[in-house]
């Protein structure tokens, strides 16, 4: 029984958090190594292109209340997805033609072309905040859980609880469908071999016929789809404010890095990564141990970390791995 | 004839112009910053009391009395410091009703009040640091320390049987403070804290705070944050997960907002919040009516009482110079003789300058313990149906 408390005490509070967690930061993960691997720079705005993206979805999604539609029991921001896609999909097109499009023909350097992200990533904030303001907004409506503390004690007659809410569910259920359809188009379909072949060699995909244009305006339209799922599943799970998406930048890098910068597989395992190793650090596993170890009782919380350090953990692992092995868990590019 | 009329007519205009002098005073409050829409309604409390004053022409035999307000911000100890200074070197003020934050409150009674010998009587500074800081006896308040609410929430809590509780605060001064204060008295008591965590305002996650915090244990989770911040993300993911079915919420969690967002899923937590109550408030709340503001507005009844309290003391001593009268501030505040609400402050110069003794209650009934700071009291809350209702105060 009391083995059985300990792996629930675990699922509750570090496997199924860690896992919606980490299916949101390799969402995000994934845009960003995408622009890497195929406009060649890191892209800083990425977290702000999130904060947009969940602010139209919500803006859209008050407006389907408003009109009286709904899902039922899933929350209708994913209703209002596709429609969010589309405009931030748009902005990125803005954006690149307005911004980015210059400093490509005139082939800045890489870090140029981070500093001008950089300067998007500021406008785009402050884009957001005035759309939809600063404060905490929760859009999801729809069904909370799909098992409950009481629920599970009832079921079980266990002391710990399990809680299951349904927009974890879903986080996972759509990570899984995007990153599917993403490799699917970019292993299967024309336009995503173009890219890859772009991606890997770029004089000789401009020589055997590739228009370039095309390809630049379909990678945005791709980070700007996944930025806004990133950021809305996240803003369902949690809750949305302006802020909150810049601090994930640091997260959302550091999965790239870990899993091999520019290559979507190390993306995803870089999120999870990353996302583990933050709760996992930071979990105290005081209860847990009390209930492996009978007649036990510590003193201490057995917490190898306290919760501030959360963002250090990210930090850290991404320094470890710039140092020892730069191009990350799976081979990863450096420009 | 005709000189002895004047002569005596320039005695008059003398001996006026001698004895009716303009005492100003210095509202110095943070007009500007994050508690800016605190800072009217504090002010036009305590021009209240100064009004009330000057208009019956019993201060000091016919002084009258005005107020000159200060801009202390909250966070920028500079700009409260020059506030400060300008208030007492050009507007040469006899007092200081100020400043609002704690932070800023500290950087003017070290930098201004005590170089200048100034009495400042803050109506909103809580942090427990003010009470062990030096102060050459020139700085009251009348609010309540912090440490008072983390007495008052480890009588509650124990009250009602938990011996155990989890503790979590946002990661400013004003946690901090409340939490090491709350920890204190509740081990003193004989009660356990199984974790005292911070947490970070303006995350969008609090899944591992929430999960140390349920590791840790304890038969309820203290949250000392703020509602319109962290504590809301503590609140729902503690809730979530099912690590804790009580709460007990500090005067930063307890609003609308809590009942409106969570309301039936914390029925039989409870909490605690600065509030007053009796004859002083009701009559405090009809003056501010009467005057066209809230005077429910946080704060405002303390200002009140900070400006009626400074004006009482320079009637007791006979003086408006600080050095002199801020020795009467704790006769008046706890005195043993009739009580004084709000809009009696007349009959309260009149029994002072008659050489009886005043109790002044004012609006928050008014009692300064320690080195000069308001006992305070608590209304405490719980939740019943969805609904908040108040329990008691203490």
């Amino acid at each position: 029984m009391d083995l059985i408390n300990a792996l629930v005490a675990i699922t509750n509070y570090v496997i199924i958090p860690a896992t919606a967690y980490g299916a949101q930061l390799a969402l995000g993960a994934l845009g960003v190594t995408l622009i890497y691997s195929i406009l060649r720079f890191s892209n800083f705005a990425h977290g702000d292109t999130m904060a947009f993206g969940t602010g139209i979805v919500i803006l859209i999604t008050w407006g389907f209340q408003a009109m009286g539609i709904s899902l039922g029991p899933l929350p209708t921001a994913l209703l209002a997805l596709p429609f969010g896609i589309i405009v931030t999909a748009a902005l990125m097109l803005g954006t690149d033609k307005v911004v980015y499009q210059y400093y490509r023909k005139v082939r800045a350097a890489p870090v140029v072309m981070v500093m001008v992200s950089v300067g998007v990533m500021f406008v785009m904030n402050a884009l957001t905040r005035f759309l939809i303001g600063v404060d905490q907004i929760n859009f999801d409506d729809g069904a909370r859980f799909v098992i409950n503390a009481r629920q599970w004690r009832e079921m079980t007659g266990l002391s710990e609880p399990l809680t299951l809410r349904s927009t974890q569910v879903i986080t996972v259920v759509t990570a899984i469908i995007t990153v599917a359809a993403l490799f699917w188009f970019l292993g299967k379909t024309r336009t995503g071999k173009s890219m890859r072949a772009y991606s890997d060699n770029e004089d000789l995909a401009l020589l055997s016929g590739i228009d370039p244009n095309r390809v630049v305006a379909v990678t945005w339209i791709i980070t700007g789809a996944l930025a806004t799922i990133a950021g809305t599943l996240y803003g369902l799970d949690k809750s949305f404010k302006a802020f909150t998406y810049f601090q994930l930048l640091l997260p959302i890098f550091a999965s790239a890095i870990v899993g091999g910068i520019g290559n979507p597989v190390g993306a995803i395992a870089g999120g999870f990564v990353i996302s583990f190793s933050e709760v996992g650090l930071t979990y105290a596993w005081k209860k847990v141990v009390t209930y492996l170890i009978p007649n036990w009782q510590p003193d201490g919380l057995v917490q190898l970390l306290s919760t501030d350090y959360k963002y250090a953990v990210s930090f850290t692992i991404l320094i470890l791995v710039l140092i020892f092995k730069p191009t990350g868990l799976f081979k990863g590019k450096i420009v | 004839m005709k000189r002895i009329l004047l002569a005596s007519a320039a005695i008059a205009f003398a001996a006026t112009g001698a004895y009716a002098a303009d005492v100003k005073m210095g509202v110095l409050l943070g007009f500007t910053g994050p508690l800016e829409s605190l800072a009217p309604a504090m002010a036009q409390g305590a021009e209240l009391a100064i009004k009330e004053v000057s208009d019956s022409g019993k201060l000091l035999g016919g002084d009258t009395v005005t107020p000159v307000r200060g801009d202390s911000t909250c966070v920028d100890a500079a700009a409260a410091t020059a506030a400060g200074e300008t208030l007492v070197t050009s507007d040469k003020v006899s007092g200081i009703m100020g400043a609002m934050c704690s932070g800023a409150t500290t950087a003017v009674l070290q930098n201004v009040a005590m170089p200048n010998g100034m009495v400042m009587i803050s109506p909103s500074a809580t942090s427990p640091a003010l009470s062990t800081l030096p102060d050459d006896g020139l700085f009251f308040r009348t609010a309540p320390s912090d440490a008072r609410q983390g007495e008052v929430m480890a009588d509650e809590i124990l009250e009602k049987g938990i011996k155990s509780v989890a503790l979590t605060y946002t990661n400013n001064d004003y946690g901090k403070g409340l939490a090491d204060s709350f920890e204190k008295a509740y081990k003193a008591k004989g009660g356990t804290v199984t974790i005292s965590a911070a947490h970070e305002d303006g995350k969008g996650d609090y899944s591992a705070e929430v999960a140390s915090l349920a590791s840790a244990g304890g038969d309820a989770l203290v949250i000392a944050g703020y509602i319109d911040q962290g504590g809301s993300g503590i609140l729902r993911g503690a809730l979530d997960t099912g690590a804790f079915e009580k709460f007990v919420f500090p005067d930063g969690m307890v609003s609308q907002t809590l009942e409106d967002n969570f309301g039936s899923e914390v029925n039989g937590s409870f909490g605690q919040m600065p509030a007053s109550e009796g004859e002083g408030h009701d009559k405090f709340l009809a003056l501010a009516t009467a005057a066209g503001f809230d005077g429910t507005s946080v704060y405002s009844g303390e200002a009140y009482d900070a400006a009626a309290l400074m004006l009482l003391a320079m009637e007791a001593a006979n003086s408006t110079d600080p050095k002199v009268y801020k020795d009467k501030i704790m006769d008046i505040a706890n005195g043993d003789g009739e009580k004084i609400y709000p809009g009696e402050l007349a009959k309260g110069l009149e029994l002072i300058k008659e050489g009886k003794p005043i109790n002044y209650e004012g609006a928050t009934a008014v009692h300064l313990i320690g080195n000069g700071e308001a006992s305070g009291t608590f209304r405490e809350i719980e939740f019943k149906d969805g609904k908040m209702e108040t329990v008691q105060y203490r």
